[in-house]
């Protein structure tokens, strides 16, 4: 399939002219939509409904057969192993998750600070080529992680940069960059450039009326944006196995993946460390709801 | 002191030559109007002067000292912008004081100087609102009151009364004027309105294209058109002009009539000419020899006068006329030309021929 940048860089509405449909009765076409719904729903919200229901049974009910759907004993014990370890200290689990939040955090802070600038100045200024520089720093997306990691993992080795958390920080970021220019090019470009050109008039320099004067109207627009980076880089999988391996600076994703496997797996414990795992990411995206539809729909949407 | 002057600017979009070697000069303190026709290189031209448009030729000079390469906030200009672009998230007050702000006023002059600029505009009660409260009208005047409220070399001014309607507009260009009188200052004003630039300028600058066609005071740009553009844009009704050559001592037309030769011009015969005559020196009344005939084509009331359509040959010339003025379509009639204050052309390069002789 070709992709045209031209198509993926118009800001433009899209306007749909077909007219409504009118091939079902208005009435049957709702009832079909809501069975659909339904279906899909429950397909995707079973596996969620499951793990919820397993971090909170006791061992007994877990490996209960037939399964038990309602009458079990509910427990904390699960969550409680997530966090502390047998011997009283903290659990291994728990330093994954502390190394989750260092490294999704940093690496959503620097993809931030250096693709948002770098977005005002694509959105602002008349560059050479700008459309290949564009479309060049998108490519770097379409590579799926696990092309790369080989290679990457061998300049990693090289520089000594394997089993550290700089390592997953400078990947993270360096995936995340090109999605935030992407993205926020798209919101740069809805704030008018005059009200730059006026507070230079006014006695600011570039620099002072972008902070000033752009760069608070961006503010929705970085939060969206923040947020799927962090969710990208908290979910990331492939990168933090093949490029960690101690305990110490494994991030959750592998840490939860490596509870599995061994004669016996406790499944309480693997599905309450992965209730752990999804609450941030839960949370994050009902504080930005809003700005994620706006973000998602982006170009779309004209006020 | 506040000169500006322009010297050979171009600029090019793409394909498109938005400025094609402009060269102005603004005395100290004067109005000075650029009026073109939308897409004419105007905004162009404002953010060249204002060292918002990155030139591909031409210099900025700023009271003599050449300021091409300066940032804008080292050339000391305010401008109101066409779509006045007041920072949304600020007051209005916030908005007047911007300027001020940034270049480190303390509070108490700041505010002196917007309670100032507020009463000269009439907006002491918006100061608390934002721009999403304010009705065209009032967005105006705030951006106007952000220019003028500190005393830079020049204001400049893009269009600011184009937005708004018949009636505020006509207020606003009399209380402009009354502003520019009473601070002084040098004002370039940009407008496709002609009528805002005849009222206005001091001095009016004509531009097409991205070249400047004419510049002159309001009075030489509408009694002496450079070209026949010119006296087609400024002037309403329309100038009408008509295809015509000199045999001899009469001007005869391409759609067949003759008039006597203008007695002003030795232009020589057989050159392919535009005559140009605008209403107020056409006449339905019989006032002399020189009247050519046509017929009625339709009567546009005005109110204090009355447009009268004439057809001749293919041609609809604009007639003013007193508003009792009556008649009917297809009616022939005579028109009567002032010929002593008619205009001729050249119809291949469209310049007016040397008026000395009037
Ligand atoms: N930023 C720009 N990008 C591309 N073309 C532009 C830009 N600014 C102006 N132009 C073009 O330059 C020409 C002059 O524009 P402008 O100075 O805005 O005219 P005016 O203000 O007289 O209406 C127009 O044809 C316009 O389309
Ligand atoms: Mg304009």
């Amino acid at each position: 399939m070709a992709v045209s940048v031209d198509d993926a860089v118009s800001a433009g509405p899209v306007r749909d002219h077909t007219p409504p449909a009118r091939r079902f009765g208005g009435r049957g076409r709702a009832v079909l939509e809501v069975a659909l719904l339904t279906v899909l729903a429950v397909v995707m919200l079973f596996p969620v409904l499951w793990m919820v229901e397993t971090s909170i049974k006791e061992n007994r009910d877990v490996y209960a057969i037939p399964a038990k759907f309602f009458d079990f004993k509910v427990t904390v014990d699960h969550f409680k192993d997530v966090f502390v370890s047998s011997s009283g200290g903290r659990s291994g689990l728990s330093v994954s998750f502390l190394n989750s939040v260092v490294v999704a955090g940093v690496s959503t802070v620097l993809a931030t600070v250096l693709g948002v600038p770098a977005a005002w100045a694509y959105s602002r200024f008349a560059l050479k080529a700008k459309k290949d520089q564009l479309f060049f720093i998108l490519s770097t997306r379409f590579m799926p992680p696990v092309v790369v990691v080989i290679p990457i993992f061998l300049m990693y080795r090289q520089v000594g940069l394997i089993d550290t958390q700089l390592g997953l920080i400078l990947i993270y970021t360096a995936f995340n960059v090109p999605f935030t220019i992407w993205m926020m090019k798209g919101f740069v470009d809805e704030v008018p450039a005059e009200y730059e050109d006026a507070a230079m008039l006014d006695g600011y320099t570039r620099l002072q009326a972008f902070w000033k004067f752009t760069l608070p109207l961006l503010v929705p627009g970085i939060a969206a944006t923040a947020v799927f980076a962090l969710i990208f880089s908290w979910n990331e999988f492939v990168f933090a196995i093949f490029l960690t391996s101690s305990d110490d600076v494994r991030t959750a994703p592998p840490a939860i993946a490596g509870l599995i496997g061994g004669t016996t797996v406790d499944w309480g414990l693997v599905a309450a460390s992965s209730v752990v795992f999804a609450v941030p990411v839960l949370v994050f995206a009902y504080l930005v709801r809003r700005h994620l539809v706006a973000g998602v729909t982006l170009g779309a949407v004209r006020r | 002191m506040g000169t500006v002057s322009v010297h050979g600017l171009c600029k090019s979009f793409g394909e498109v030559q938005a400025l094609d070697g402009v060269t102005l000069d603004v005395p100290d303190g004067a109005f000075f109007v650029v009026l073109g026709p939308s897409g004419a290189g105007k905004t162009t031209t404002l953010r060249a002067i204002a060292g918002l448009e990155k030139l591909d030729a031409g210099s900025v000079h700023l009271d003599e000292r050449d300021a091409t390469g300066d940032t804008p906030a080292a050339r000391d200009l305010a401008m109101v912008f066409q779509s006045y672009a007041l920072y949304p998230r600020h007051t209005a007050y916030e908005n007047i004081a911007s300027p001020l702000r940034a270049r480190r006023c303390s509070s108490s002059e700041v505010a002196a100087a917007v309670e100032q600029v507020s009463s000269l505009l009439h907006i002491e009660r918006l100061l608390q609102r934002r721009p999403a409260q304010l009705s065209g009208g009032e967005m105006q005047r705030v951006a106007l009151a952000r220019a003028l409220v500190r005393r830079p070399r020049a204001f400049l001014m893009d269009e600011p009364l184009t937005n708004l309607d018949l009636k505020l507009r006509v207020e606003m260009r009399t209380e402009l004027t009354r502003i520019h009188r009473s601070l002084g200052g040098t004002f370039v004003y940009v407008t496709n309105d002609q009528v805002e630039a005849l009222s206005m300028a001091d001095q009016v600058a004509v531009l097409k294209e991205g070249k400047v066609q004419q510049v002159g005071t309001p009075t030489e740009v509408y009694e002496r058109p450079a070209n026949q553009w010119v006296a087609g844009f400024v002037g309403s009704p329309r100038i009408s002009l008509l295809a015509c050559h000199v045999e001899g001592d009469r001007l005869v037309g391409a759609e067949g009539w003759t008039l006597p030769r203008p007695r002003w011009t030795t232009v020589e015969d057989g050159r392919p000419l535009l005559l140009g005559v605008r209403a107020e020196d056409l006449s339905v009344e019989q006032r002399g020899n020189a009247s050519l005939s046509g017929e009625l084509y339709g009567l546009e009331p005005l109110g204090d006068r009355t447009v009268v359509d004439v057809r001749v040959g293919t041609k609809i010339l604009k007639v003013k006329a007193r508003p009792t003025v009556t008649g009917t379509p297809g009616e022939r009639l005579l028109v009567t030309v002032d010929l002593d204050r008619a205009h001729l052309f050249d119809a291949d390069t469209g310049l007016a021929l040397s008026e000395a002789g009037r």
